[in-house]
């Protein structure tokens, strides 16, 4: 049977009026992970202990926390990555406003989801079906492994540090999408424009904070961030541009494209009163 | 005690319960047949259990098959859900499949591709062509982010981390609307509604060891049973094969069938690749019954016939069970997949992307080095709510439900790959049916006489007289249905549960519950536990009941099926003291002959 130990923690506790650092001790066993050290918690200590978890597999993206300051899934943080003895802290993400303990308000990333238009793909081929090669879906495909975890947006200084810039800010998260969208082999929208203006690309230095946190391994600046600040000022870095001029693959012509329509606003719904 | 005065009132032609593949899908479709559409959820929009799917989506498209078609696919279907399913569900999935699995790259998607660009099919067990299609190994994170990018593309109202606890209904038995409240406040919600589709997922929380999470309580399951209507199926509960068994913090995690399906085998303790000594009667004639004709298989599917290891995951499940018991298990008791010593690291790291993570990071094991240790784990529930094949609408006019909650689709055991399929075939019908239902009314019912009865059963966890804690109830039942209404059962030990049911039942009466109304998880569980109860009482009953052996329901004590109970299903309605449930017997819809030719010789 797995070892069990007493664990020293420290969870922030309390709601949007103020709150603090609560000590607890909390049995642990072999193997585990922050998540289970909370649910512990709440079973037997803390019952009304609040935590965001769906999937306790790093797949949902709903667990987001800082554990001793550094932005993390709980689910996919082994109490064996800290020193035996070590007491583990744990709270809620600073970017977005607390609910309650270690749940925050996220809904300015579904009003930017919201704002971004969606594909737009011609006819399929006249068997109904649609052809794309492996190696041309495959670029968005890194993007959409992307489990909305939103720990990017989270550690990026431009809104970390200016809550004003968030309404002209979309974030990397959804630099991304932008990225994906117009890497998508069959795609006729061109939002160059848009990715510059409304979803305020330029804010963006590259300083690869959120790379560095993304728990899905997506090189958001390199891959995303950066072919798209190319792209908006029409230098035709894009290698997959220059692989496909190269080899002949299909490959959209930006000039081509028509504009996307302009953004609406989220139809997310939030609670009108408190209790 | 509250006002009523301050629930937040919302109306809408069409209310979907749940923001999963099937949630979404029904709600798409309303919203396009003109309908004013709510999604309402428990967690966030793109967290539902869908995004943890792994393998890919059955279809018959043929991209790799051309041999493959709808007709395959529906034999496959019923076959593996031993010829208990409806086979008019099974027939509408088999032949809409494919043009939903289109419409969803039409909608953003971006599926593997074959080498001639189509949309590449994988292998898995109980079907007969390679079938799924798949984004590696995150299928369900693709078909959830794209439905949820379109739903939220045409502007579909979504209230997230909002609990729906109760069906109102009219006077004349109809429904009228639904009772929820705000997780982030604990504030209330009426909606006045005379559609509701019910997509609020699976069972798997009442048991210990599950690949299932916190949501699975089995709200619609209860909330249907609540509101008069009936369940199906609820003794077949699939068992998946291969859950992660170690470390303990991760036992139930499931491990792909993909990864059988692209070459992963089973082993025991002594290194024999076993499941060839399990090999049922009813799949002899499709399944290899040698190693190198097994080997052969994966590439040339017209001379060979399937490795064991794809059995359907009942038999599947249940081998392993009888290794470990015999002694011929791993360390950690499980039993050992291999892939590492049958594919290269580079073909692992790019068809098993997040299950080498998975085991990297939570396991400390390197897949493309070593063999996995597994063991069956809860997966899915065939059983819930019985409707129309065509439209999805249950016994009560205006309630529908979809996917996981629904029941009669996958019969005895589901196909993998066959619930992703079952979420859109049947998503787009009920919100198309529920659309058309609403639009042809001419008056919809007051809810106001409802509310006050509706909020009280909510806050009733605060009554300060209470004195027992929702966390121990729960752990107590998962115990209970993982020792008793586990993967083999005995009617002595079923008889058992239900008893303890009962007692948990009572003790469920009396909860208590510590802090305030805002975002509290343990009054949250105060009020799922009833469902939870509700539900596990449905399949140990209808477990106790079906004696014989059949799909996802053992009966150690009837080890073989029998043709008089293929014949019928068993139907769980609530009891007239609204406390329990009670049981009835139904002969299965009778199939047209030109089906059952597909059944003959072949
Ligand atoms: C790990 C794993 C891997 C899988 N892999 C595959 C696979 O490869 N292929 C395949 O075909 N199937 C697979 N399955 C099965 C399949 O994923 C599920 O059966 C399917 O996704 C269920 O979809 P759904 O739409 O019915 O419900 P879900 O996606 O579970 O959504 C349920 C929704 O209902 C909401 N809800 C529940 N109760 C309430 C309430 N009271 N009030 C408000 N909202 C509520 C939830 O918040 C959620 O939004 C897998 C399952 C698991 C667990
Ligand atoms: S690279 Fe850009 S988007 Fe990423 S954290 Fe830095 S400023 Fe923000
Ligand atoms: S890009 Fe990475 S860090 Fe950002 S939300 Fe997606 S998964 Fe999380
Ligand atoms: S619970 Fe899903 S990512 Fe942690």
């Amino acid at each position: 049977m797995a070892e069990t130990t007493q664990l020293k923690m420290r969870v922030w506790r309390g709601d949007d009026q103020g709150g603090g650092l609560e000590d607890y001790t909390v049995e642990v066993s072999e193997g585990e992970v922050v998540l289970d050290a909370i649910h512990r918690l709440q079973a037997t200590q803390a019952g009304d202990l609040a935590v965001r978890w769906n999937c306790k597999a790093g797949k949902c993206g709903s667990c987001s926390a800082e554990i001793n300051g550094r932005p993390r899934l709980l689910c996919m943080t082994r109490l064996s990555d800290f020193e035996p003895g070590e007491t583990i802290t744990v709270t809620p993400v600073r970017t977005f406003p607390i609910i309650r303990d270690l749940v925050t308000d996220v809904s300015y990333n579904f009003e930017k989801a919201a704002e971004l238009p969606g594909v737009a793909l011609p006819p399929r081929d006249a068997d109904g079906k649609r052809r794309m090669a492996q190696i041309d879906v495959e670029r968005g495909q890194e993007f959409r492994k992307c489990i909305e975890c939103f720990l990017c947006q989270n550690v990026c200084h431009v809104i970390r540090d200016h809550e004003d810039n968030k309404p002209a800010f979309a974030g990397p998260r959804f630099f991304l999408r932008y990225a994906e969208l117009d890497m998508h082999p069959l795609d006729t929208h061109d939002r160059r424009e848009l990715a510059q203006q409304a979803a305020g690309l330029g804010m963006c230095n590259i300083t690869k904070c959120c790379t560095e946190v993304c728990p899905e391994g997506i090189k958001i600046t390199d891959n995303a961030i950066i072919p798209m600040k190319e792209r908006v000022v029409d230098k035709k870095y894009d290698p997959l541009v220059w692989l496909g001029e190269k080899i002949g693959i299909r490959n959209k012509d930006n000039d081509d494209r028509e504009a996307a329509p302009k953004r609406q606003k989220s139809s997310v719904k939030r609670p009108r009163a408190r209790a | 005690m509250a006002e009523t005065s301050e629930i937040e009132k919302h109306q809408y032609d069409v209310v979907v319960i749940g923001a999963g593949g099937s949630g979404l899908r029904a709600a798409i479709a309303a919203h396009e047949a003109g309908a004013k559409t709510a999604i309402v959820t428990k967690s966030l929009l793109g967290k539902a259990h869908t995004v943890m799917a792994e393998g890919g989506i059955a279809a018959a498209m043929g991209n790799r098959w051309p041999e493959d078609n709808w007709e395959v696919h529906f034999r496959d279907t019923m076959r593996g859900g031993k010829m208990l399913n409806n086979w008019r569900m099974a027939q509408l999935h088999a032949q809409e499949a494919p043009e939903r699995v289109q419409e969803l790259e039409d909608w953003g998607a971006l599926f593997d591709r074959t080498d001639d660009g189509l949309i590449s099919q994988r292998d898995f067990g109980g079907h007969r062509y390679a079938r799924l299609a798949h984004v590696g190994d995150r299928t369900g994170l693709e078909m959830i982010r794209t439905l949820q990018q379109r739903a939220v593309a045409l502007g579909i109202d979504v209230f997230m981390e909002c609990t729906v606890t109760d069906l109102f209904k009219d006077d004349s038995g109809a429904i009228s609307g639904a009772f929820a409240y705000w997780r982030e406040t604990g504030t209330f919600l009426a909606f006045e509604a005379p559609s509701v589709v019910l997509a609020t997922g699976g069972i798997g929380k009442s048991f210990k060891v599950t690949s299932n999470s916190w949501e699975y309580t089995g709200d619609g399951h209860a909330l249907a049973l609540r509101a008069g209507a009936a369940l199906i199926n609820m003794e077949f509960v699939q068992f998946h094969p291969t859950g992660m068994v170690w470390p303990p913090s991760v036992k139930g995690l499931l491990v792909t069938e993909s990864v059988r399906g692209d070459g992963g085998v089973l082993k025991n303790s002594e290194g024999k690749r076993f499941m060839f000594d399990y090999i049922p009667e009813f799949f002899k004639a499709e399944t290899a019954d040698t190693e190198e004709e097994a080997d052969r298989w994966y590439d040339d599917k017209k001379n060979n016939r399937r490795p064991p290891e794809l059995l359907p995951r009942d038999e599947v499940a249940r081998a392993i069970n009888s290794e470990i018991k015999a002694g011929r298990g791993s360390p950690h008791g499980g039993i050992y997949l291999d892939i590492a010593s049958r594919r290269s690291a580079e073909f692992i790291h790019k068809r098993l992307p997040s299950m080498h993570h998975q085991f990297k990071e939570l396991a400390d094991v390197d897949i493309t080095k070593e063999p996995m240790e597994i063991g069956p784990t809860c997966h899915y529930v065939m059983g819930g709510v019985e409707v129309d094949p065509d439209t999805e609408l249950s016994g009560i006019k205006g309630l529908y439900a979809v996917g996981e909650c629904s029941g009669g689709m996958h019969g005895s055991n589901r196909l993998g790959g066959n619930s992703l399929s079952d979420l859109i075939v049947f998503g787009k019908r009920a919100g198309e049916a529920a659309a058309a239902y609403s639009s042809g009314l001419e008056a919809r019912a007051s809810i106001d006489g409802e509310l006050e009865r509706a909020q009280a059963e909510a806050l009733a966890p605060f009554d300060p007289k209470g004195d027992e804690n929702a966390y121990t109830i729960q752990a107590d039942l998962q115990q209970a249905m993982n020792d008793l209404v586990g993967i083999i059962r005995t009617a002595e030990e079923l008889e058992q549960s239900l008893k303890e049911i009962e007692r948990l039942k009572e003790r469920a009466s009396r909860l208590k519950v510590e802090g305030g109304r805002a975002y509290n998880p343990g009054w949250h569980l105060s009020i799922d536990i009833h469902n939870m109860l509700l539900v596990s009482e449905c399949i140990a009953k209808a477990a106790l009941a079906r004696q014989e052996s059949r799909g996802g329901h053992t009966r150690d004590d009837f080890p073989g099926p029998d043709p008089e109970w293929g014949a019928k299903n068993l139907v769980l309605t609530l009891n007239s003291a609204g406390d329990g449930v009670d049981l009835a017997e139904k002969p299965l819809p009778v199939m047209p002959d030109e089906l059952k030719a597909f059944f003959e010789d072949k």
